[in-house]
């Protein structure tokens, strides 16, 4: 989230789109609520299903699934078509005044530079035009023709309310309503914000879901202001965290990347994370990340991290693949070509797509290791449980360890919630069992290993001999000694840059925050954009000081949030050019004529003057971008795609299946699926009674919801003779699940392309363990492919087909 | 009733044992008074509250765990109760009704006790101490990465990579085991190495 779950109280317009906050995220959802019945806001859902968030909006419009960008770039050409738009924020803080490069263009659903055999676009036209010393050419009349602003406007051209109707099935008038309630929100004193999450982002291409209503959000000047910003509702409560500690096979912490096989060296790997300013005087805050890498070297490794051995930059393998994502690892697996997997707190067998093959790779494996709390179908994969889990027990050779680890009422630490909180708890009782910590049971294998090698001997063991392992008991570090290795550290006396003879800070004292750490291995940090939560002031993380001046929702007292305890990203952007708030009821940051201040620490140099420095800092343009350059791989406009499994075909060209970058492997695309064979939409779901497949073990919760159902309209039920309540078979082409039918009126079929469209809803929290009936969930049907720039999985929209049936049958009991 | 006590000190008083008559002497008038006389001893009140949030979605409300025995003081500590924390400035002490059944989670019938080991082919897991488990691993996992590590690719870079073992990062632990989960994935040269974000 750019902003807070507290500070949605301030919005006019709240759009939930690609989410269903009010079941999935009911308590941040109560903000909602609040905005409504004190400021008046409207409430708008966009959604397949009519859900329980849409039960309680002011405008409901329906949408086929996979077909939002379609709706959102309606919705851009709606503004920029009747003058709806920010018009001074747009052309000041985007980069809607840039030239592209001749060249750059956009056909038949394709951009310039399609290779169909590589599946990848050659991305060379998609840039600036630069001038002799290095920076983007710009036009700020917007008279020029090849501008940003007017390729995007050429761009949004064919998306009128009659394309937005045949694509998406929404019928035109409610789409003009909502295009219509969206484009106020262009008023510099109006705001929206945009509540979303996986509905958006488990599609081929998620990541352009979500750009193309920041976009929107930036044409409407709603990036940066109270009430406004992108607002990824995040699943659990520390996805945010382990992605922010990058915990991900293309990341290192703090959004630091992972090198590849081309960074043969740490200069190499330098020069291409230089950030150089694509416009004078802009502050590219990247420019620093030397500081940051060499800090987190320094960390990892200590003193075996030097200048003169690239600060140990060996130690890091080096990616010859953009990822090895799960996707890529399971098929991997089903090669045969991965020997050993460790499930720490997950369970791939439910939260991957097409589960017959996830099965079958965990399979092939020699052994698995999983850690949780809980039973899980994954590490009972083996296990044979008649239909529900139809395996061949005997056959699996799988050797597999399961180790049980502490729930969050045990174990003590901070989560990073989706509004970048780092909020710290404590533990409040003791463990079952032989249950241990997480951090007991990676450092007793760490230390095992560590004496295997040093024992033994064997590849390349320097990086786990020389990892900096310096805890009081290092048997089990603590959250505490963790926390302040994350924030970081001087190692020797820092002196201060503006007075060398004055110590800075002294060795060994924690650092105040990121703009202390430096590039000469003077300073240790495990992640920069979590300095500043443990430092010598104490955990910062810890606080909870709940005073709220003037009730912004900013609570700058309660906890910590990265960066710098900042709670709005981009807030330099609810001020003009000249640093006076845009709407001054809605104040965070003013510039005084020296300086910024206000509610919330200043996104921007506290003495940088408005007028000069832009408010994406992170930018090497100092503006948001309307036009991303070569920086995502399937075009830097979002552009309607099909999902892989679509009930129609892509209306700008009729041969495309899903996104024509997005890697598909062999054995996955002869698994996907048409629609005269499945010709109803299926797509996956969350209950506000579960949490995944973890509250399935909870009696309450399973009391509340105890079986699993599939959701379809009575227009559908009728026609295949599917009566309430019955049971029915669903199967797509990987997979067959059987479910009782829930037939209601929350689903309506819609015409899409000229033809009906029938949605099936699947909700995704059963399987064979715990206290709930046993069940299916949509992923043992969804097909096994990603976004083309992250590869998240298109569980959110593939094709099925459905028949009355009988119940499951259950292994039978051995007498 | 009409005291101006909030309702947390109000149940810390009555189950401290303060008599109706002490009530009464702090000047609630006798209904007040009689009224608490006959209201019996909250259980909570010789509980140990800890603060926590919510392990479910990234809302991240805060909650009060109430326990029998202190872990601070070095006693065994039982979860009795979950509540919200009223003063969480995001959930103001509600909570819906994944998080207000919590203690279910935590008491679930199926929270793992022991380590345990499934053999090739077997049909069930079968009970092994943390040592048999830890020394078990260590082997498989040095075995694998010494038998399949990449030092250097065909150009005679070296890549110090290991894809014959993968893992997958929960998203409910903590910062600080993240960090630590980090180091040794990264650390042993895993690339193979994903959270719950990617789904």
């Amino acid at each position: 989230m750019t902003n807070a779950w507290t500070d949605i109280k301030n919005t006019d317009l709240v759009v939930v789109m690609g989410g269903n906050a009010a079941e999935a995220h009911p308590c941040g959802f109560k903000w909602v609520t609040e905005a409504k019945a004190h400021r008046g806001a409207k409430l708008i859902v966009v959604d397949p299903r009519y859900t329980r968030t849409a039960s309680v909006s002011d405008y409901y419009a329906p949408i086929r699934q996979g077909s939002d960008i379609a709706f959102l770039n309606g919705v851009m050409k709606y503004c920029i078509d009747n003058g709806k738009v920010q018009w001074e924020y747009m052309k000041a803080f985007t980069n809607a005044s840039y030239i592209v490069k001749d060249g750059f263009g956009y056909k038949d659903g394709l951009f310039t530079g399609y290779d169909e055999n590589k599946r990848d676009y050659d991305k060379s036209t998609w840039d600036y035009v630069m001038d002799d010393d290095g920076f983007a050419v710009t036009d700020p009349t917007l008279q020029h023709p090849r501008c940003v602003w007017n390729l995007l406007k050429e761009h949004l051209a064919p998306y009128t309310p009659e394309l937005v109707e045949q694509v998406c099935g929404t019928p035109k008038e409610k789409f003009l309503k909502v295009a219509e309630m969206i484009s106020e929100c262009s008023s510099p004193t109006k705001t929206m914000t945009s509540m979303y999450a996986l509905g958006w982002t488990q599609h081929s291409k998620g990541s352009q879901n979500i750009r193309a209503m920041a976009m929107l959000q930036l044409i409407l000047g709603n990036i940066g202001v109270r009430g406004g910003g992108m607002n990824a509702l995040r699943g659990h409560s520390n996805i945010q965290g382990l992605t922010d500690l990058g915990l991900m096979s293309h990341l290192l912490t703090g959004y630091l990347t992972m090198p590849t096989e081309k960074d043969v060296d740490f200069t190499t790997y330098m020069s291409t994370r230089l950030f150089k300013p694509l416009r004078p005087g802009q502050t590219s805050y990247w420019q620093n990340y030397k500081k940051f890498m060499v800090s987190f070297q320094k960390a990892m490794w200590g003193d075996a991290a030097r200048a003169d051995n690239d600060w140990a930059f060996n130690y890091i393998p080096k990616l010859d693949v953009p990822a090895y994502d799960i996707l890529r690892m399971f098929e991997l697996m089903h090669q045969g070509k991965v020997n050993g997997y460790i499930c720490q707190g997950f369970n791939p067998v439910l939260a991957f797509p097409n589960r017959n093959k996830n099965v079958a790779s965990l399979s092939k494996l020699k052994w698995l290791v999983t850690m949780d709390p809980l039973e899980t179908e994954t590490s009972r994969f083996w296990e044979n449980h008649g239909e529900f889990n139809d395996v061949d027990t005997k056959s699996i050779q799988t050797e597999v360890i399961q180790l049980p680890t502490t729930c969050f009422a045990e174990e003590e630490g901070s989560l990073t919630n989706s509004g970048r909180w780092l909020q710290w708890h404590w533990a409040g009782g003791s463990p079952p069992g032989e249950a241990q910590h997480d951090t007991y049971i990676i450092a007793q294998i760490f230390l095992r290993m560590r004496e295997l090698y040093r024992k033994e001997g064997g590849a390349f063991p320097d990086p786990i001999l020389n990892m900096s392992w310096d805890y009081a008991d290092p048997n089990e570090p603590t959250p505490e000694e963790l926390a302040k290795e994350i924030n970081g550290r001087a190692l020797t006396d820092l002196m201060d840059p503006t007075d060398p003879t004055k110590v800075q800070v002294a060795a060994g004292k924690q650092v105040v925050n990121f703009s202390q750490l430096r590039d000469d291995g003077s300073t240790m940090a495990g992640c920069w954009i979590y300095s500043g939560a443990f430092n010598e002031q104490g955990n910062n993380m810890a606080r909870r000081d709940n005073h709220d001046p003037d009730e912004t929702g900013a609570y700058l007292g309660w906890t910590f949030a990265w960066p710098l305890n900042r709670r709005t990203l981009y807030n330099r952007a609810s001020a003009d050019l000249n640093g006076k708030a845009w709407d001054p009821t809605r104040k965070i940051i003013e510039w005084d004529g020296t300086k910024w201040s206000g509610y919330d620490v200043p996104d921007i140099a506290p003495n940088a003057k408005p007028q000069d420095v832009g408010p994406f800092i992170m930018n090497q343009e100092g503006v948001s971008r309307l036009f991303a350059r070569g920086m995502m791989r399937d075009g830097p406009f979002p552009a309607h795609m099909e999902p892989f499994e679509s009930p129609v075909e892509n209306v700008f060209n009729r041969k495309m299946r899903g996104n024509p970058v997005a890697r598909v492997f062999k054995t996955d695309a002869d698994q996907l699926g048409t629609s005269d064979e499945f010709p109803y939409a299926a797509t996956s779901y969350r209950l506000t009674e579960h949490f995944h497949y973890w509250t399935k073990h909870n009696r309450v919760n399973s009391a509340l919801q105890p079986e699993f159902f599939v959701e379809i309209s009575e227009e559908l039920a009728k026609e295949k003779k599917i009566e309430n309540g019955g049971w029915v078979r669903v199967w797509s082409k990987r997979g067959s699940v059987k479910a009782k039918a829930l037939v209601t009126k929350r689903i309506r079929p819609l015409i899409c392309d000229g033809k009906p469209v029938h949605i099936v809803g699947i909700p995704l929290h059963w399987g064979f363990t715990g206290s709930a009936k046993k069940g299916f969930g949509p992923n043992s049907l969804a097909a096994f492919v990603g976004d083309a720039n992250i590869e998240t999985p298109e569980s959110k929209a593939f094709l099925v087909n459905i028949e009355p049936s009988t119940a499951p049958k259950d292994k039978e009991a051995s007498v | 009733m009409n005291m101006d006590l909030s309702r947390r000190s109000f149940l810390k008083l009555t189950g401290a044992g303060v008599a109706a008559t002490s009530l009464g002497a702090m000047g609630f008038g006798e209904a007040e008074a009689a009224e608490v006389a006959h209201v019996r001893p909250f259980k909570l009140t010789t509980t140990t509250e800890t603060r926590n949030t919510c392990p479910y979605c990234s809302v991240a409300c805060g909650i009060i765990l109430y326990s029998k025995g202190d872990l601070r003081k070095g006693d065994k500590a039982e979860i009795v109760h979950v509540e919200g924390d009223v003063d969480h400035p995001t959930n103001r002490g509600t909570l819906c009704p994944k998080g207000a059944a919590l203690k279910d989670f935590v008491k679930s019938p199926t929270r793992l006790k022991y380590p345990m080991l499934r053999k090739p082919g077997s049909d069930k897991f079968e009970r092994i101490s943390w040592d048999q488990a830890f020394d078990r691993i260590a082997r498989l996992m040095k075995d694998d990465r010494d038998a399949n590590f990449v030092a250097k690719n065909a150009a005679g870079v070296q890549v110090n990579r290991w894809a014959t073992t993968g893992m997958l990062a929960a998203s409910a632990t903590t910062n600080e085991t993240a960090w630590a989960t980090f180091k040794f994935a990264k650390g042993l040269g895993i690339v193979g190495f994903d959270n719950q974000a990617r789904v």
